[in-house]
């Protein structure tokens, strides 16, 4: 057996998912809180430890101690199955993204996958079973309607999702995640193409779908993380809590802390697809291929890159839900369909025949 | 001896209700369940985060769309009116205060009114003035929550605190003048129970210089928004003939295209000394009724200007007389008035014999107090028109064929009280 590589990958594993992006779900839960205060000329939670950064803590021992209660109208093993539904995909597509070059020789992503998108499309459309569960298993009237919402409405954004990121796919060539963000770091980022031999009028040129691709699937992870303007299934005005109405307790909070998670990962994707992943801008620090040697602070500085990129984007994400109304159910159906899903495949033709002129 | 056991059936009163509310709703169920079961009955209410209180609307959806509505009111039913008929009328003035709960001085005002005309007594320019400024106070301040409110059901929440924010400065004003926030019971027959205080008019007009900012803040996150536009243009269309023959009133029936505003088409107080306009909508959906607000609100921070700059002087109630209650100083220094003041607490004003309705344009609507007096300090009936329960009425005919979005965006722009609708 190969002990160096189990051992790598459960550090990695341990390091990324549970020392990272879970504590990382818990400050965006209190960013969002002290973002939508400053937002509204508030303060919001200052209490708990300093400037209230040990709320989400609090919050966590609350959800831990209140009453576990199951009504006794649900079917219960569908039931208890869906928090942990939701929960578990969104942390299974943590696997595929690189968080960092190298540290020490060891890659930084823990499953160097040569289908990262395709992996995480394909584990996160999971996700959508938990939502469905939860809504058909409460038994219930206003959680099945937010159920029915959004199984229609993340398999409709799943389209216009996958099909988003076909032309980047095709400009570079490769679907290996690593060798994605390799490729920006020389080449000028996907959707900055600034330096390297991204400075050219075939770089800017092939900005355009890119920047549509980006705009479309911004939107979508918008649709698929259930936030607003997309919060359907669990728009608390209409449907009380949507889908999660008969939960309480810590299975409330995988729900929630799933639906963060959720939002992380896309973060982290968007960040790796068009951001230029752990890249720094202008070549800096860039190793000179996906094997090369990077020395161990350049691998520090690249994981601190990843993630101060993905913190920009959960604060992007933030801004918007504290700002914008939220759509009707018809009207987002018809802008996913009539809209996106045309433009996304527009997007692709274009890509291709932008690649056949300058080839 | 032989004793014979019998059952009688003889229910008590509950008994009998349910049972009478059994046959009732069977006879619902077959009216509204169809035989396939492909339509789902889905209770929005008494209990639900967009009713605004205890409204429950029984919605029959067909997918999404709504097929029947069943507007279920009186879950705050309190009998005010019966209570009006066992009290004085100054003791009333507290339980005004929570009908429209949103503006309670504009329902002071509205049944102080009332009774004055009851009593044909005439304010002085300066207590009329006074009026004036309260009712415009409580009207921004009512429009402002139904704003944030009706954002906040379409899912934009900061705008709910943006007005609430400002809210809180007309509560700060409300406090300084009555010295209670919520529930001012400011106004009795005759006057009000204290002048201006030192400070507030200079606080009011810093008011209106800030709170027109802050209005062009929420019109800007909200105005040209495509998507609160998607939410409420062409959703929920009141036609003008609907507005008027069910009834409708207050920024509601103008939202529809009625140019009807009680303050000038039957001026009380001194309204006809200001120049303001009224605003109606063209279309009549839920996005007119909401910039009919908008520019009420303006059009209120435009009289508050004029009445601060034209504030009369002089006494603020009616003279003293053997009606209306007498100076507390002269209480205490001479037996005349000593005499009236108890006379009045204990056997209340004497009120002639007759009836009479007065209506207000309140927040909400036409806000009506109608007593008949039989003599003396009690009303024999008091019958209150809450604009609220009359612009409800229209739920079961505006909301079938709409989406189950569209309810929260229709209640949130019809924008009522359940305190005064089921009162």
């Amino acid at each position: 057996m190969d002990w160096q590589l189990i051992i790598a990958s459960v550090i990695k594993i341990v390091g990324f998912v549970f020392l990272t992006t879970l504590p990382l779900v818990a400050l965006s839960v209190w960013a969002e809180r002290r973002v939508s205060a400053a937002i509204q000329d508030r303060v919001g939670p200052n209490r708990v430890g300093p400037l209230g950064l040990l709320q989400p803590v609090a919050d966590g021992i609350k959800f831990l101690l209140k009453e576990d209660f199951t009504p006794s109208h649900v079917r219960k093993g569908y039931f208890w199955l869906a928090p942990a539904l939701t929960m578990v995909p969104a942390l299974m597509t943590c696997a595929v993204l690189p968080f960092g070059s190298k540290i020490f020789g060891e890659k930084m992503v823990i499953a160097d996958l040569d289908v990262g998108p395709l992996f995480v499309f394909a584990i996160a459309s999971l996700t959508v079973y938990g939502i469905v569960l939860a809504g058909w298993a409460s038994n219930s009237k206003y959680p099945f309607l937010g159920g029915v919402r959004s199984t229609s409405q993340m398999i409709s954004y799943e389209i216009s999702l996958g099909l988003s990121v076909v032309p980047l796919i095709m400009i570079y060539g490769d679907l290996n995640l690593g060798r994605i963000v390799q490729n920006q770091a020389e080449h000028g980022w996907a959707l900055l193409p600034l330096w390297g031999e991204g400075l050219s009028l075939k770089g800017f040129i092939l900005a355009i779908p890119v920047f549509i691709s980006f705009i479309i699937f911004t939107t979508s992870m918008f649709a698929e993380t259930n936030r607003l303007p997309f919060d359907l299934p669990e728009c608390e005005t209409e449907l009380v809590a949507g889908y999660h109405t008969e939960y309480s307790s810590m299975k409330f909070a995988l729900f929630f802390l799933g639906e963060y998670a959720a939002m992380i990962i896309g973060s982290g994707l968007a960040v790796t697809l068009f951001f230029g992943g752990w890249s720094l801008p202008f070549g800096w620090l860039t190793p000179e291929s996906v094997d090369a040697e990077v020395p161990w602070w350049h691998g520090l500085i690249h994981i601190g890159t990843f993630f101060a990129k993905v913190i920009a984007f959960i604060l992007f994400f933030i801004v918007v839900r504290w700002t914008l109304p939220r759509f009707r159910y018809d009207q987002l159906m018809r802008l996913g369909w009539v809209f996106f899903f045309e433009i996304a495949l527009f997007n692709v033709v274009l890509t291709a025949i932008l690649l056949i002129i300058f080839k | 001896m032989s004793t014979e056991t019998r059952e009688i059936e003889i229910q008590d009163s509950a008994a009998r209700a349910a049972s009478a509310q059994a046959t009732e709703l069977e006879g619902y169920q077959q009216t509204t369940d169809d035989l396939v079961g492909e339509k789902l009955v889905i209770n929005m209410g008494p209990s639900h985060p967009a009713t605004h209180g205890v409204l429950r609307v029984v919605l029959e959806l067909d997918g999404e769309v709504i097929t029947k509505a069943d507007p279920d009111v009186g879950y705050l039913h309190r009998g005010d009116e019966k209570i009006a008929e066992n009290m004085q009328y100054n003791q009333f003035v507290p339980y005004t205060d929570r009908l429209d709960y949103l503006a309670p001085l504009a329902n002071n005002v509205a049944y102080a009114c009332a009774v004055e005309k009851l009593m044909g007594w005439e304010l002085p320019p300066r207590g009329q003035a006074i009026r004036t400024i309260s009712c415009e106070m409580a009207r921004i301040s009512a429009h402002l929550l139904g704003i944030g409110a009706y954002a906040m059901d379409v899912g934009a929440m900061t705008v709910f605190l943006y007005t609430f924010t400002q809210r809180e400065t007309i509560y700060n004003l409300c406090e300084l003048l009555t010295g209670a926030r919520f529930t001012t019971s400011y106004t009795r027959a005759g006057g009000q129970i204290r002048d201006l205080p030192e400070g507030f008019i200079d606080q009011l007009s810093t008011f209106c210089d800030e709170f027109i900012p802050a209005l062009d803040e929420i019109d800007t996150l909200l105005t040209r928004n495509k998507i609160f536009l998607d939410r409420t243009r062409d959703v929920g269309v009141i036609s003008k003939e609907d507005a008027i023959s069910f009834g409708l009133s207050g920024p509601n029936l103008r939202g529809s295209g009625v140019e009807h505003d009680v303050r000038k088409a039957n001026p009380y107080l001194d309204y006809e000394r200001y120049d303001f306009d009224i605003p109606i909508g063209t279309v009549g959906d839920c996005f007119d009724r909401y910039l009919v607000r908008m520019e009420e609100m303006r059009q209120s921070v435009r009289i508050l200007r004029q009445a601060i700059a034209g504030l009369p002087d002089g006494p603020i109630n009616v003279a003293d007389s053997k009606e209306r209650l007498p100076n507390k100083e002269k209480v205490l220094m001479s037996m005349e008035e000593l005499i009236h003041h108890f006379i009045l607490i204990t056997e209340g004003l004497d009120a002639p014999e007759g009836e009479v309705y007065f209506g207000a344009e309140n927040p909400k609507g036409e806000l009506g107090f109608y007593i008949h007096s039989k003599g003396g300090g009690v009303p024999y009936r008091l019958k209150i028109r809450s604009p609220s329960f009359v612009n409800l009425s229209i739920l079961s005919k505006l909301l079938p064929g709409s989406m189950m979005s569209d309810t929260v965006a229709i209640l949130g722009s019809l924008d009522f009280v359940m305190g005064e609708c089921d009162r």
